[in-house]
């Protein structure tokens, strides 16, 4: 049974990847930067701000994606221009501001315009429901059941303790939930993350205040694309 | 627009004014605001105080409470393990309890007081350290909005070496964790929770606006007591 790591606890006890993870890594980083081109750019969410009422409102959308993520994606270009950071995809951006856990000052707004891509992705309209195919043959072999893995999730991104995200990756060919705090994402330690949560209070206040238990309850019952996950455990198995 | 209504001054502790024992182990219940929900607007607004006060930092103490029971059983049973286990959950809801507690005092209406300079020894302190309250007040707005997630920015007292700092602190974490001879003067919120229904995403406002109900009296009262 898959089990709820926190990643920070392996970020701080390994300041140096060893050369497996670091191969593993920099597979996982270049299959997305084989899929997003060089340039950094404010990608809109694969639907209208208001598609995801009223589940997750256009307000929301509006500043979360308009406000916060473009945000992070003027600072990142700022902050990289003129550096040797410029140019690169945002996937190596992210590795080298990663820089093995010595994060240098360009990583949190990288990872987090990384993070916000990866989150509007994975949600779509008419979102929820269940998985099928290979993806509810992992879960069921991985968690025991698909309620399980709900239940793992939930406990993960209402336990990130201040600002994160909670993940389900791709490891070692099993599935995992895993958590992690601020802008870290599982790319860093070589995971291929197949679906997030941003659990950071801008992404939920708006609608539904100091009540997080209930918008993952919402996340999970009808903005999940189970589609996008299969599709990403697909490119994920590749690989492995 | 739902209708707003402001309730007056909780008394949510009124219920349970005592300490609740439970097999000798004292545990915590929410302390009232010195002032009404609405009464630092237009700085931070009703609906924040009231929302941040009875929800959060009850959570807070609900949880606290909770994982303090459960401590007091692992001790009682010898069990090392589920004892050290805790610590995360005591760390941050005994500090969310903690700090807020700290927050609700270093806030006031401006008819009593908020916003209004320090004089006295803590503001010559400040005039010494920083040059101006007006330095100081930038250089606590950088650190906070600055602030990466959640977290507090803190003007401090170092009481060993009776000199003012300016700190933060991630999450929920008490002030002492950053060094154990700092005494908290002022502390400003910077979780998302404590601005975002009225500023949104733009931290640097609100910490403009706090300004405005800042309590220095009780600042002083503290700084005066640790350095006579």
């Amino acid at each position: 049974m898959a089990s709820v790591t926190t990643i920070v606890s392996q970020l701080t006890s390994s300041a140096f990847l060893p050369a497996t993870e670091f191969c593993r890594l920099s597979q996982s980083l270049l299959h997305w930067s084989q899929m997003q081109g060089p340039g950094i750019d404010l990608k809109p969410p694969p639907y209208a701000l208001d598609a995801l009422e009223p589940h997750m409102s256009k307000d929301t959308l509006e500043y979360h994606w308009g406000k916060h993520h473009r945000g992070y994606v003027n600072n990142l270009k700022k902050q990289i221009e003129g550096t040797e950071l410029d140019g690169m995809s945002l996937e190596n951006i992210i590795l080298a501001s990663y820089n093995k856990g010595d994060v240098l000052p360009a990583f949190n707004n990288a990872a987090q315009v990384w993070n916000h891509d990866f989150f509007w992705e994975s949600m779509k309209p008419g979102g929820g429901g269940k998985p099928s195919g290979e993806l509810l043959e992992l879960i069921n072999r991985d968690f025991g059941s698909f309620e399980s893995l709900i239940k793992e999730f939930t406990i993960a991104a209402t336990t990130q303790f201040g600002s994160g995200w909670a993940w389900l990756v791709y490891n070692d060919k099993k599935l995992e939930v895993v958590k992690s705090p601020n802008a870290i994402n599982p790319l860093v330690l070589g995971y291929h993350p197949l679906l997030t949560i941003d659990v950071w209070e801008h992404a939920y206040y708006l609608d539904f205040k100091n009540l997080r238990a209930d918008y993952i309850s919402t996340f999970l019952d009808k903005l999940v694309s189970w589609d996008a996950v299969s599709s990403r455990l697909e490119a994920a198995k590749v690989l492995e | 627009m739902a209708l707003r209504t402001f309730a007056t001054r909780k008394t949510l502790g009124a219920l349970s004014r005592f300490p609740q024992q439970l097999r000798g182990l004292q545990t915590f219940t929410l302390p009232d605001l010195p002032y009404d929900y609405g009464a630092l607007e237009p700085a931070i607004s009703g609906d924040i105080m009231q929302l941040h006060h009875q929800k959060h930092h009850q959570t807070y103490i609900t949880n606290y409470n909770k994982a303090l029971e459960q401590l007091d059983d692992a001790i009682a049973n010898g069990d090392a393990s589920t004892a050290v286990k805790l610590q995360s959950a005591i760390k941050f809801n005994g500090g969310g309890h903690v700090n807020h507690s700290i927050f609700w005092k270093n806030l006031a209406p401006t008819k009593e007081g908020g916003g209004e300079p320090p004089h006295g020894s803590l503001g010559w302190a400040i005039d010494q350290s920083y040059g101006s309250v007006e330095k100081l007040i930038a250089k606590m707005n950088a650190e906070g909005a600055a602030v990466q997630g959640s977290g507090w920015v803190w003007l401090a007292l170092d009481k060993e070496l009776k000199r003012l700092v300016v700190e933060t602190t991630a999450n929920q974490d008490p002030l002492v964790t950053k060094g154990p001879s700092l005494v908290p003067l002022i502390g400003i919120d910077v979780w998302e929770h404590a601005y975002y229904l009225q500023y949104k995403n733009v931290r640097p406002d609100y910490l403009k606006n706090i300004w405005k109900v800042i309590n220095w009296k009780y600042a002083s009262e503290i700084y005066e007591k640790e350095c006579p």
